[in-house]
């Protein structure tokens, strides 16, 4: 019995990543798009046509990431146009920000927009509550692995909590289902001042695939400060990691 | 008069012109003596708006023959009625239940017309998720715990009410629809396929490839395209690879909620090397982006085939290591071990399917009685079968599953040469018109299955996805019956059902 409980520690080794920060991901990943303008713009005309988000206008050329799935359809239909590099690092502080232009060699990422009391209060120690409101379960899934024995976020002090009462902040996913809506401000009312919301997958951030959808209910965003938004489908755990970091300033790259 | 038409899972679309209209009365009668052999299940039941009244459309798998029954009816139920089928055969109780709530159909005698899922186009507005009334038992000795619908971890939202005696479950009521998101309508929005398939992905996130590949699968029918073996056989490699990541999750959750550190940290590892491989493969850990109609974007090639086979044949010896220690941890098995049981009988009672099917002895599994794809022509599936239904036999189908499955890859890679044949994906062929055609897959939960109607220009009207947890997520109240509220969490992780899959 012993013996079995040392093959398997044997077998696994040391897995958490050391270095967080240092990690880039597989060619295959589709991060940070670089978008390049052409004279013939049929390609894109097709790629924005074909688009299930309606993430990519034509004049100018713009792809907005808080709509993007990142199915790769596009790179597909427009390869001059359109290319995902494997940038993981998708965090922004402001919803425009999401939004990228020709020329764009990385994320923006506004450190001015972050309120102060951020780092002071949250630096040391920062425990979230997350709800899940229509969020397809990928999502929720990946926050769960940013606490595992690979990611380990907890090494920083983050970490997810189950009572709001003991939460710093709220992680939202989903798109925000009608029969959640009343819930979900519950639960952010329930979350003691000074308190940080986070918007995590492109689902939450602006609906997604369920935008239009007559039972979604998205009015909780028009009504509360959403200090990161965090693209994806599902969000990599990497991305929400680097993206909380350099939220807290801990950010060491 | 003929009750049904009769086809199977590999066939084309079905012209609605052949499917018999049938008198109501009829059908019930047939189905009162058919049903109760358990080699039937109802795989869907759903009823359209037409110009004049309500079609309903009923699909009916016997797991014996591999033959699927189709059957319709168009009741004048205003005058008449529709006597329940769930007062004899409670399987029915999901499709009954989303039909009144959607129609407002009275079905007579019906033990139980709860709403299913609180979805926008309900009949009656004034019942609302937040202010359904659960099910109450008087009693002074009696008390009530309510859980949900945020839940401790990250998971979906849902509501349990359970109604307790002392530390004793006497009922679990489970009160679903908090994710909603009108999936079902937003496949008819535009038409769009390349969204379709992303919808499809997206109906439960932990089920991309499976939920992907059956709306694939139901539009290749209806374009009646040939899709090439080594397309079905890069379909089989996806859809076990989920089997595996997920069932690894499970095992990890299960370890979990015992404090067994060690089994919870070692699968949490292996699930990574899995869905990084499926990155690897598609750049999405989910595999989301990797099944598409008619072709894919993402062709294996002799390089992503070693490297799925070297990972998977890392993970199957390293999980390995971890079930044989499982099997022998007196504490695991403790708790495990004759908890939250669910007899062969209610599973079939209840129309149990998948893997918690088979762990109560069940032979229900879409890839050995009704195979589609590369299950139906290069490989015989076997399913596993544990006869407890416990937690344990729950957990120990996952684990031989996962051999299971890592076998079929590795067997299958072994002996492919990928010829470079598969072709892009076609999002725009014709589909045939005033048809219904249905898919089912055998994903890691069970069965999916998604059916369309199409109108005469070949557009689809109607879309009806189900997932397995429509069928399970009773199972899950009744293995808690008579337990003790705190073997609920190992109970709801042996199943681990849908939340958004169920409310769609």
């Amino acid at each position: 019995m012993l013996f079995g409980k040392a093959k398997i520690l044997r077998s696994h080794g040391w897995q958490y990543i050391p270095n967080l920060d240092a990690v880039t991901l597989t060619e295959e990943f589709r991060g940070f798009p670089l978008l390049t303008a052409t004279e013939d713009s049929a390609d894109i005309e097709h790629a924005a046509a074909i688009c299930p988000t309606g993430a990519i206008t034509t004049k100018p050329l713009t792809l907005d990431l808080g709509k993007c799935l990142f199915c790769g359809e596009c790179q597909k239909c427009a390869p001059k146009n359109i290319r995902f590099t494997n940038e993981h690092r998708l965090a922004a502080t402001r919803r425009e920000d999401l939004i990228v232009e020709v020329g764009q060699t990385a994320p923006k990422f506004d450190t001015t927009a972050i309120r102060p009391e951020i780092a002071k209060y949250f630096g040391k120690a920062l425990q979230l509550r997350e709800v899940s409101a229509g969020g397809d379960c990928s999502v929720e899934m990946e926050l769960n692995a940013t606490g595992n024995v690979n990611f380990d976020f907890g090494r920083y002090g983050v970490g997810f909590t189950a009572s709001p009462r003991h939460a710093d902040g709220l992680v939202l996913t989903g798109p925000i289902s009608q029969n959640m809506a009343e819930a979900l401000d519950i639960c952010y009312n329930s979350i003691a001042e000074p308190k940080i919301l986070v918007v995590c997958g492109s689902e939450a951030v602006s609906g997604g695939l369920y935008a239009d959808s007559p039972a979604v209910d998205r009015s909780f965003l028009d009504k509360y400060h959403v200090d990161l938004w965090l693209p994806g489908a599902p969000t990599h755990p990497l991305c929400f990691i680097d993206g909380i970091t350099r939220l807290r300033k801990k950010h060491k790259r | 008069m003929k009750l049904y038409h009769i086809t199977n899972n590999n066939a084309k679309a079905v012209a609605i012109a052949d499917i018999p209209v049938v008198e109501y009365v009829a059908l019930y009668n047939d189905l009162k003596e058919r049903m109760t052999d358990s080699r039937y299940h109802v795989a869907h039941y759903f009823a359209t708006e037409i110009e004049r009244g309500l079609k309903f459309y009923l699909i009916i798998l016997d797991d014996t023959t591999g033959e699927v029954l189709i059957t319709s009816f168009i009741p004048d139920y205003y005058a008449e009625g529709l006597a329940s089928l769930t007062a004899l055969h409670p399987q029915f109780h999901p499709f009954e239940r989303e039909m009144n709530e959607l129609y407002g159909i009275p079905f007579d005698s019906h033990p139980w017309l709860k709403p299913l899922r609180f979805p926008y186009d309900r009949r009656d507005k004034e019942s609302t998720m937040d202010s359904y009334p659960f099910y109450t038992i008087d009693g002074d000795e009696l008390h009530e715990v309510n859980v949900g619908p945020i839940h401790a971890g990250i998971i979906e939202p849902g509501a349990f009410r359970f109604i307790c005696d002392g530390e004793q479950v006497l009922h679990l009521e489970i009160a679903l629809g908090y994710q909603h998101r009108g999936v079902e309508s937003e496949m008819l929005r535009n038409d769009n396929r390349l969204r379709h398939t992303l919808i499809a992905e997206s109906t439960a996130g932990d089920t991309a490839v499976g939920h992907a590949t059956a709306y694939a699968e139901l539009t290749e029918k209806l374009a009646n395209a040939d899709i090439g073996d080594d397309l079905k056989r890069e379909r089989m490699i996806a859809i076990e690879l989920e089997r595996i990541a997920m069932h690894l999750a499970d095992t990890g959750a299960l370890a979990t909620d015992i404090g067994f550190q060690l089994y919870q940290v070692a699968c949490e590892a292996l699930r990574t090397v899995v869905i990084n491989t499926t990155q690897a493969w598609c750049g999405n850990r989910f595999g989301k982006s990797l099944i598409r109609p008619m072709g894919t974007n993402h062709p294996l090639t002799e390089e992503k085939i070693a490297l799925i086979r070297k990972n998977i044949a890392d993970v199957r010896r390293r999980y390995n290591e971890v079930r044989e220690d499982i099997l022998e941890a007196p504490t695991l098995l403790a708790r495990f071990e004759q908890c939250g049981l669910v007899p062969k009988s209610e599973m079939e009672r209840i129309g149990g399917v998948g893997q918690a099917a088979r762990a109560s002895g069940l032979r229900r599994d879409i890839r050995a009685t009704h195979p589609s794809g590369f299950y139906a022509e290069e490989l015989k599936h076997e399913p596993i079968l544990k006869h407890d239904g416990d937690v344990m036999s729950r957990l120990a189908t996952r684990m031989d599953e996962v051999l299971q499955s890592a076998d079929y890859i590795e067997s299958t890679l072994a002996a492919y040469k990928p010829a470079g044949s598969i072709p892009a994906p076609d999002y725009k062929a014709k589909f045939q018109g005033d048809a219904l055609a249905f898919s089912l897959i055998e994903g890691w939960r069970g069965e999916i299955c998604h059916v369309a109607l199409t109108d005469s220009e070949g557009r689809i009207t109607k879309y009806k996805i189900k997932d397995p947890s429509v069928h399970n997520w009773l199972g899950l109240a009744i293995a808690v019956r008579s337990e003790g509220i705190s073997d609920f969490p190992i109970n709801n992780k042996s199943f681990n059902l849908s939340y958004c899959g169920h409310d769609l």
